[in-house]
């Protein structure tokens, strides 16, 4: 039911409520009202008859008081024994009230973070396709403050011997699982992964206690087998990893690779003295600590004489649920105080994503504990959980991520490169998702 | 809040350090006023007292958060949105955590719904001595039917007392549903450009708190707030539109930042908690795993940055854990101790013959490892050993788990191993195996090395324990 109905024949109904003040106003042209509901109007009436008739008298009321005639008194004159009754017109808004939202830029981030390239083409020496240069920012990541200079990249884990891995990590590496250079070809290639990372951790006197110089051939293989730029990590064993970074950053001369890592648990020295002799980058990776990656910072660069544009921290990573907020909150204050000024923080970041697979609801079958809803099945859940982990990293400053699996890359990729401006989609209108069929 | 020294909100208080508040001092309390550990309602004299009346009411205006805080449902679930003073957690801490609503439709079949709501409803995940859980339901018109709408409300509040979303931008369907719902003061669902005053007329007649609608104009979002609030509706939700795609994706991140950058900043009018819309990443895939894949990468960055209540969709599990974990990592108060006190603690009733178990002193692995034992009736001993706060495999790798520090910290404990136990085992976890030929030097106990991951103990306490002679 909607009647139309003509400014001119207001009069006609005002005069029920006595509008004389109306007799004497022009208005030119012929508005129309877009009424729902029928006729009979007499307020009081109208409000028995419900909300419908009730919305007219308001509507005609309205247009009242915008000639400047005392509605409301008249209202509850007219109402009688009904003036509290919370007829919404008494107070309906008549305008919007106009608005510009303003926002200041954040004028403390006035220190850019350092670039730091790694890789080398023929051009520079080296026999790498691309380079890919991280850092560069002046503000928190995809901010309005200031634009990225660099997107977000990946680099793909490969160990030199088969190591435990979650079941639906595994089923991506099984057939390469025992050649690190098939095992690198098959992540630039199949899983477009920006970098390769060689893990060395056979050589772990507790493992294999594979000798450094046999260790330094698998870079020699991963170099001749990819074109990217590559990192090269150690075992973990602080006693073997410097001499076993030695070698490889020997073996990978010309080809600036980052060197993982130096800490302060071992002699950081020889590693970033293997970092300036042949041209590499260092990783300087301490525990969830700010203090002490600012320590490990200054004593690379003064102690140890590492350009700037050689750093790279990695504050460490703890998986969603296992830390995360630590690991979060560490590296947001890493990259605000870079912005804000400190030089001893000023570097790109470093994220260790694959740790997401040490939470258990990346990898059990099921919850050990039966009071927990069903956990679904395991081989959606752990990729999500190193995608989140990853993506939560990115959002406090950090530049590259060291990952496993082939569909937590992609979709850390496609939401990174979204946030950073890269990536065109359609349009999606989304002004009516209520009625959405989803 | 206006002020940010204990000094400032010590002038408003009484200074009699009477104690009531169960403080020494009434400095003391107003420390705590300052970090927002308590409210000024904890001092009685205050609040009771005439004299005090102007300075209570000064004091309040000046506590009162940047962001207002928005109350949406009654009673024991009723949730708080909103109420940050900081734009980074380390600062301060974040309050109120990110409510999550899941939609239900009023097409849908009625024992369908029924099923969805318990499901949601059911949720939960057990985490460091507690449940993560969710905690709304949004009710979507898309019949644009007021009389389904309304059906679907009432089969919802008969199912749940979960707070409620109603959705509609059709002023007559939400009125169906606030005519059954509204003494259960659920969020109205929107206000836009258009329809405005006649939404901004319905939460004002039946006073419940309602969300401005406008998709990437924040101008159009503020003037709408504004005109509400200025209007007596205090409680408004802002949605600045969740483009889930391409560059509309980064708009609306970048709408976010600027909200809320503007609102800590002191912009009253737009200082309102923010409402994220992940579900329309379900406008722009098509299959369940890639929409629930991408409505949860969606539902992460807007937890992270200033989502204050947010739609969501998918009922996967593989959605929802990590939505509930990232919430609850964002929204932990950082100042909150990261350790527990190192020493050896009873899980059960351990006896002679029970294992002793060793683990990291940080909080998380600490109590991931008790709830996994206590859990499932193991008795046992458990070592929390001094690893700075580093977990079992970081204090490993980085040398704050060491064979001198496990003889230490029994040592130091008192732990008397000969006299508490017949085995004179050390199980270690299995992320410190590596540890096993020092410990075993070190402490002359026989070592094992337990599973992984503490979930496993179970089953490895099957299989190991007792040890065999
Ligand atoms: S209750 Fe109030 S007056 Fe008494 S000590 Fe506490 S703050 Fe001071």
């Amino acid at each position: 039911m909607s009647n139309k109905m003509k400014l001119s024949g207001l009069t006609d109904i005002l005069k029920d409520l006595d509008v004389e003040s109306l007799e004497g106003v022009t208005i030119e042209g012929d508005i129309e009202l877009d009424i729902s509901g029928g006729g009979g109007l007499n307020p009081a009436m109208a409000y028995a008859l419900g909300h419908e008739a009730a919305q007219i008298s308001l509507h005609v009321a309205n247009i009242a008081r915008m000639l400047g005639y005392p509605v409301d008194q008249l209202f509850a004159a007219s109402m009688g024994g009904l003036p509290q009754v919370p007829v919404a017109g008494q107070s309906r808004i008549q305008e919007l009230i106009p608005a510009k939202l303003d926002v200041a830029k954040m004028s403390e981030w006035a220190t850019p973070i350092q670039e730091v390239t790694l890789g080398a083409t023929s051009a520079d020496g080296g026999s790498r396709k691309n380079t890919i240069t991280l850092g560069g920012e002046n503000a928190l990541p995809y901010y309005f403050d200031a634009e990225m200079p660099h997107r977000n990249y990946v680099t793909m884990d490969v160990f030199d011997m088969p190591i435990g891995m979650a079941k639906s990590v595994k089923g991506n590496y099984e057939d390469v699982i025992n050649d690190p250079a098939e095992w690198a070809k098959k992540v630039v290639r199949d899983f477009n992964a920006d970098m390769v990372t060689i893990h060395l951790i056979s050589t772990d006197p507790l493992i294999n206690d594979t000798p450094a110089r046999e260790a330094a051939k698998v870079v020699e293989d991963v170099l001749q087998a990819v074109d990217v730029p590559i990192v090269i990590g150690g075992s973990g064993n602080p006693k073997k990893d410097p001499e076993v970074l030695e070698k490889a950053a020997e073996a990978a001369e010309g080809e600036r690779v980052l060197l993982a890592s130096a800490s302060l648990n071992l002699d950081y020295e020889r590693v970033a003295k293997a970092a300036t002799d042949h041209g590499h980058a260092v990783l300087s990776w301490t525990q969830l600590e700010i203090n002490a990656q600012k320590e490990l910072n200054r004593k690379l660069m003064k102690q140890c004489g590492v350009p700037r544009d050689s750093i790279v921290m990695d504050p460490t990573t703890a998986a969603l649920g296992y830390g995360l907020d630590y690991a979060y909150t560490n590296m947001e204050r890493i990259r605000l105080a870079g912005l804000m000024g400190d030089e001893e923080l000023t570097f790109p970041m470093s994220s260790g994503t694959t740790n997401a697979w040490g939470a258990r609801e990346s990898w059990m079958k099921e919850s050990p504990l039966n009071q927990d809803s069903d956990w679904g099945p395991r081989e959606y859940r752990g990729p999500i959980w190193e995608i989140v982990t990853g993506l939560t990293l990115s959002l406090a400053g950090n530049d590259m991520f060291m990952m496993m699996h082939p569909t937590s890359v992609q979709v850390l990729k496609e939401i990174t490169q979204t946030l950073y401006g890269s990536i065109e989609a359609d349009e999606i209108d989304i002004t009516n998702w209520v009625g959405a069929e989803v | 809040m206006k002020i940010n020294s204990p000094l400032e909100a010590y002038k408003f208080l009484p200074g009699t350090n009477c104690g009531e508040c169960g403080e020494t001092s009434c400095m003391a309390f107003a420390s705590h006023l300052i970090d927002r550990s308590l409210k000024a309602t904890d001092c009685t004299p205050l609040v009771s007292e005439e004299k005090y009346k102007k300075k209570y009411d000064e004091l309040e205006a000046l506590l009162a958060p940047e962001i207002r805080e928005v109350v949406i449902g009654v009673g024991e679930k009723a949730v708080s949105i909103g109420g940050d003073d900081v734009l980074h957690r380390h600062k301060l801490t974040f309050f109120n955590k990110t409510a999550f609503a899941y939609d239900v439709w009023d097409t849908m079949d009625e024992k369908d719904l029924v099923e969805r709501v318990n499901k949601i409803q059911d949720f939960k995940k057990f985490y460091v001595g507690d449940f993560l859980t969710l905690d709304m339901i949004a009710v979507r018109s898309v019949s644009d039917d007021p009389a389904k709408f309304a059906a679907a409300v009432k089969k919802v509040m008969e199912t749940t007392e979960f707070p409620m979303v109603l959705c509609s931008f059709n002023p007559e369907v939400l009125k169906a549903g606030l005519e059954v719902a509204a003494e259960k003061r659920p969020l109205l669902y929107a206000a836009n450009k258009d329809n405005w005053q006649d939404v901004a007329a319905l939460a004002q007649e039946y006073n419940v708190p309602v969300t401005v609608f406008a998709p990437n104009d924040l101008d159009m979002l503020k003037s709408l707030a504004k005109t509400f609030s200025e209007n007596g509706i205090e409680d408004v939700v802002l949605d600045p539109g969740t483009f889930p795609t391409g560059k509309g994706l980064r708009t609306t991140f970048q709408n976010f930042l600027k909200i809320r950058r503007a609102g800590i900043n002191g912009d009253r009018d737009i200082a309102f908690p923010i409402m994220a819309v992940p579900l329309t990443a379900w406008m722009a895939h098509d299959d369940d795993v890639s929409a629930s894949y991408w409505e949860t990468v969606v539902a992460s960055v807007f937890t992270i940055k200033y989502g204050d209540i947010m739609i969501l969709h998918s009922i996967e599990p593989y959605a929802q854990l990590p939505q509930v974990h990232i919430r609850d990592t964002i929204y932990t108060d950082p100042r909150k101790p990261v350790t527990v006190d190192p020493g050896v603690y009873e899980v059960g009733s351990p006896t002679a013959d029970s294992p002793l178990l060793v683990t990291a002193n940080f909080a998380l692995t600490y109590y991931t490892v008790e709830s996994d034992l206590s859990s499932n009736g193991i008795d046992c001993y458990l070592t929390a050993i001094d690893t700075d706060g580093i977990g079992v495999e970081a204090a490993v790798a980085g040398g704050q788990l060491t064979a001198a520090k496990i003889k230490k910290g029994l040592e130091d404990a008192g732990f008397d191993m000969k006299e508490k136990l017949n085995n004179n085992v050390i199980v270690l976890p299995g992320l410190g195996a590596r540890l096993q030929g020092d410990v075993e030097d070190e402490t002359g106990a026989a070592v094992m090395i337990g599973p992984t991951d503490s979930g496993r103990l179970p089953g490895w306490m099957e299989q190991n324990w007792p040890p065999k002679k």
